[in-house]
């Protein structure tokens, strides 16, 4: 008889001739206590053969242990825990939840909940919402909304500013945003109170009015109230990090911090230098703009020459000064010496700006409904509401229906009653819908069951005809701000090596006119406008040809001669081309190949 | 009668000629006349105009619409009987030219007499089948005597049309050797090897052996007529000159959609009406809406010269004339170093020559001129 293998650690152990008694005895030894708990085992009936899994690394989750179709978990167990006359550990080691691995997750058969037990049942999930991930579980109402949206929700929840990390203060991270006057969300799941988001949180609870506003509030598009920004609404301020090193280069040189003297290469001027101290370096809380020196630094000359014995000519030191960002601006936060891991001198210095909210910054709930600010209203053009509230955001009503967030309109309706209550909603997945509780909360305080209301025209004065949907969401405003990436250009540095303009926001780039963009003027044959963007707003030069050998001829300013080097023919003709392809002609006599243009008249 | 219309000739293509004299042929002959003006009006009206960019303009237009293809193609689940490649793995076969589709397919229609009659159509296609020995036969090695003996399936010879007789001689034939202890449908070769791996090589051979029908005609499957006048073949391989040589085919209603197979046996027309029918049926079935005109642009450029030509480097953009336009495609070294080796002059009359030197492009409006007297 052929018996089946059993592995250790993925290492072949030995042989069984009883796989599945053996499993299930380990089973139960690892229940009892009598083998560790940290063990996983699984059997694979189609290859026979038995894992065992005792090593590190391997991620575990809880799940409630199931005997016939009875939880071995009690209420008893529930309120013991409760009081805390019981631990957890307690009931691993009473065998009533087990951890199960990736891989004997293939052996069990988990019930969702209570209700759906049978007697094949091995397992029960402490709660139904497992099934979702650690960042997706704080997403309020999950069970009400589309998977996409729910998806995006999740991707965007990471990138919603707040407090990051209470030390924020002493860190010196190369960005960073901290918002004002975070709040913990009405709407709230279990597991983000567990995990702890509800401490650190990363949004404000706003009063949202689902309707349009003048337009402004197309495509996503939300609007804000100028007064509720001023009262603090997605207020953030930014770090920046700024570091310069003491480098030490061959043959003993190494850079410098200090306030450069005027006879360095490139000095930038007395004025330039203002904020330093003497030690080169800027000193906190003074205000600064894109451009300014804030750690004064010289390195040594590129290439050593050789001095002779007499000569005085001592190559200057360089200019190699840290600037604040262009288009930048903030107050200098913290600087920090220290020593960097090669022991150099190194210098970090935080500058800090506040962000206040403006139009083209993105905000989101926790439905995947993002939006970017189109327009920002003084408070008296907003609508109000009978009572006198005024909404800090207006969002479009198209955003709804063909995404199907209905937890959006649930967390609306749900934080406008308990923002009445002062208490907060249980929004866990799977957790039975509150729905009706809400209703009777809301007609408690005079609200209507519906969550609409009668709104005014701020413009106008006017009562509108329609009822306006408006209640308590939980907003965050995600790391993507239009001051950062703001961009445009006219004129600007090209690349040294093909004099086309550079590319990028950092290095005040062009944007690239691409192949499907010629693409496009070709087909239109549009050849004039195609010949403006590719050559004349990129690279275009004026190179002197020699009419007779074609080569690209010399201009001597000196002794006021243009020639041909090669045949030295007075006979070269200014010629109008791309330094790209100046480029190619002199690269392509690099490969051993002789170029050559013919001229010809202008037809 | 059509002596009204006489002086169109020429000035409009046959097609619409045709056409016009169909229509017209109740009117008068100033009527006649009237309507054709209004006819050439409209033609020359919608001809492309000199310096349009049309390749750039079926680039696009067929690209475009192409995006959404593949986001769509790749999982689509159907019911049809053979595999074929669709979307856009088709039209890069196409427009490749490969030398085989990933799945060759054949339509045969039969003459009127046959094709009426299931039957006989079943029949047909089962004799136009390739069938392997190894589905008619049995082949027994024998390690020990170190003999083959090869049992043929009396029945399975009927029902492809092949007597005993042919399928023995055939088989020897084939491997060139006498079989031995002919006893009814049993037959024993004793090759005389001294290894067992020649013997069973030899073995693996005679499984191999194409006993009856066409050659690259794996399968062969009976299709309704969509008039239902009939029965109509659609096979699986092709070969398009053994199939039109068969007697009962309506060589006319022949279909491959082997272009390189259609360009030997048909010619280079054939060939460009095939690169047109199969890219016009991809996008069709995608239900995208482009106008064939840019497929038929396609399909010239690739026909023009008398031969088919890929669209791609070992192709037409490989026989462009400019250095530089061919040196901005691909490999560009290699066509510089030529290029300075046979001492190349480029004219400078294309697009992407005349982009990289820096000078407006000879199209729309670059491609006129003024002129001093």
């Amino acid at each position: 008889m052929v018996e089946s293998s059993i592995y250790l650690n993925g290492k072949l152990i030995g042989f069984h001739s009883k796989p599945k008694g053996l499993v299930e005895n380990i089973r139960t030894k690892r229940r009892s206590g009598e083998m560790p708990a940290e063990l996983n085992v699984a059997y694979y009936e189609d290859l026979d053969e038995v894992y065992i899994n005792t090593d590190a690394g391997r991620a575990r989750r809880p799940v409630v242990i199931v005997e016939n179709g009875k939880p071995k978990l009690t209420p008893k167990h529930i309120s013991d825990l409760k009081s805390g006359k019981m631990s957890w550990d307690e009931l691993i080691q009473q065998g009533v939840v087990e951890f199960l691995d990736a891989e004997e997750e293939e052996n069990a058969f988990i019930a969702i909940d209570e209700q759906s037990l049978t007697p094949e049942h091995t397992h029960m999930e402490a709660h139904p919402s497992l099934i979702l991930g650690v960042v997706t579980s704080v997403s309020p109402f999950p069970n009400h909304n589309s998977a996409p949206r729910i998806t995006m929700a999740s991707a965007m929840l990471k990138q919603a500013l707040g407090v990051y990390q209470s030390n924020f203060n002493v860190r010196m991270d190369t960005q960073s945003h901290i918002m004002h006057y975070t709040q913990k969300p009405i709407s709230v799941t279990n597991h983000a109170k567990i995990i702890g988001v509800t401490r650190r949180p990363a949004g404000q609870n706003l009063v949202v009015a689902i309707m349009p506003y003048y337009g402004y509030n197309m495509e996503d598009a939300i609007i804000l109230n100028k007064a509720s920004i001023e009262r603090g609404v997605g207020q953030t301020t930014f770090f920046r990090t700024y570091s310069a090193e003491e480098r030490r280069y061959p043959g003993g040189q190494k850079d410098r911090f200090e306030y450069p003297n005027a006879e360095i290469q490139g000095f930038r001027g007395e004025d330039a230098y203002k904020f330093l101290g003497e030690d080169g370096i800027i000193v906190p809380e003074v205000v600064v703009k894109g451009g300014d020196v804030i750690i004064g630094k010289t390195s040594p000359p590129r290439f050593l020459e050789e001095v002779g014995e007499l000569s005085m000519i001592e190559e200057k030191r360089r200019e190699n000064s840290v600037t604040l960002r262009r288009g930048e601006h903030g107050t200098i936060d913290r600087v920090m010496l220290t020593e960097a891991t090669t022991g150099n001198k190194l210098v970090k210095v935080k500058v800090r700006s506040q962000s206040v909210p403006e139009v083209g910054d993105k905000f989101a709930t926790r439905h995947g409904q993002k939006g970017v600010v189109g327009m920002i209203v003084p408070q008296h053009d907003m609508p109000f509401t009978a009572d006198g509230v005024v909404p800090d955001i207006i969002m479009n009503p198209h955003a709804v229906p063909s995404r199907m967030t209905v937890g959006h309109v649930l967390e609306i309706i749900g934080g406008k009653a308990a923002s009445m209550t002062g208490g907060d909603v249980n929004a866990t997945a799977f957790e039975p819908v509150t729905y009706e509780h809400m209703k009777e909360v809301l007609k408690e305080y005079g609200f209507r069951p519906s969550g609409k209301e009668v709104m005014y025209n701020g413009v106008t004065g006017e009562r509108m005809e329609a009822e306006i949907f408006i209640g308590v969401t939980y907003y965050q405003k995600l790391k993507h701000l239009v001051a950062n990436k703001i961009h445009a250009r006219s004129r600007g540095p090209v690349q040294i090596l093909t004099r086309q303009p550079t590319e990028g926001r950092a290095r005040e780039g062009g944007l690239r006119f691409g192949e499907m963009e010629r693409d496009t003027l070709i087909g239109h044959g549009a050849s004039m406008l195609l010949l403006e963007r590719l050559l004349k707003e990129s690279d275009a030069v004026v190179e002197l040809v020699c009419g007779k050998c074609g080569t690209i001829a010399v201009d001597d300013q000196i002794r006021k001669k243009q020639y041909c080097p090669v045949c030295e023919s007075t006979d070269v003709w200014p010629v109008e081309m791309s330094y790209a392809f100046k480029l190619l002609l002199n690269e392509m006599k690099a490969l051993n190949i002789e170029p050559k243009i013919v001229l010809e008249d202008k037809a | 009668m059509s002596d009204s219309l006489e002086k169109y000739v020429g000035k409009l293509p046959m097609a619409i000629m045709k056409k016009l004299r169909e229509e017209t042929k109740d009117l008068k002959a100033a009527e006649a006349r009237k309507v054709a003006d209004n006819v050439l009006e409209q033609f020359l009206k919608n001809q492309a105009e000199p310096g349009e960019a049309v390749g750039i303009i079926a680039a696009q237009s067929i690209g475009e619409p192409g995006t959404q293809m593949t986001m769509r193609t790749f999982h689509y689940a159907g019911v049809a009987e053979l595999a074929v490649p669709q979307g856009l793995p088709r039209l890069i076969e196409i427009v490749d030219l490969r030398r085989e589709p990933k799945m060759p397919i054949m339509e045969i229609h039969l003459q009127d007499d046959i094709k009426s009659d299931e039957d006989k159509v079943i029949s047909f296609a089962e004799n136009m089948e390739n069938v392997d020995m190894k589905e008619l036969a049995s082949i027994e090695e024998d390690f020990v005597n170190k003999r083959i003996i090869v049992v043929f399936n009396e029945k399975s010879l009927n029902e492809h049309g092949i007597s005993l007789d042919d399928a023995v001689k055939k088989t020897e034939k084939e491997v060139r050797r006498k079989a031995k202890n002919k006893e009814g449908n049993q037959m024993m070769f004793e090759p005389g090897f001294s290894t067992l791996r020649s013997l069973r090589r030899f073995a693996a051979r005679l499984n191999k052996i194409k006993l009856c029908g066409i050659d690259g005609i794996h399968k062969a499957v009976v299709l309704p007529e969509e008039d239902g006048s009939g029965w109509f073949i659609k096979t699986e391989g092709t070969n398009l000159k053994a199939v039109l040589e068969r007697e009962g085919v309506l060589p006319s209603s022949v279909q491959s959609n082997n272009i390189r197979e259609i360009e030997e046996v048909l010619g280079i027309e054939a060939a460009r009406n095939a690169i047109i029918r199969e890219a016009k049926m991809v996008l069709d079935d995608q239900g995208l809406k482009v106008n064939p005109r840019h497929v038929m642009l396609v399909a010239d450029v690739m026909t023009y010269n008398g031969k088919t030509q890929s669209i791609g480097r070992q192709g037409v953009s490989g026989a462009k004339t400019s250095v530089f336009a061919r040196a901005a495609f691909e490999e560009t070294v290699k066509h510089l170093h030529n290029a300075s080796i046979q001492g190349t002059k480029d004219e400078l009359k294309g697009i992407t020559e005349n982009i990289i030197v820096g000078q407006p492009i000879p199209v729309g409006t670059g491609l006129v001129k003024l002129g001093m007297k």
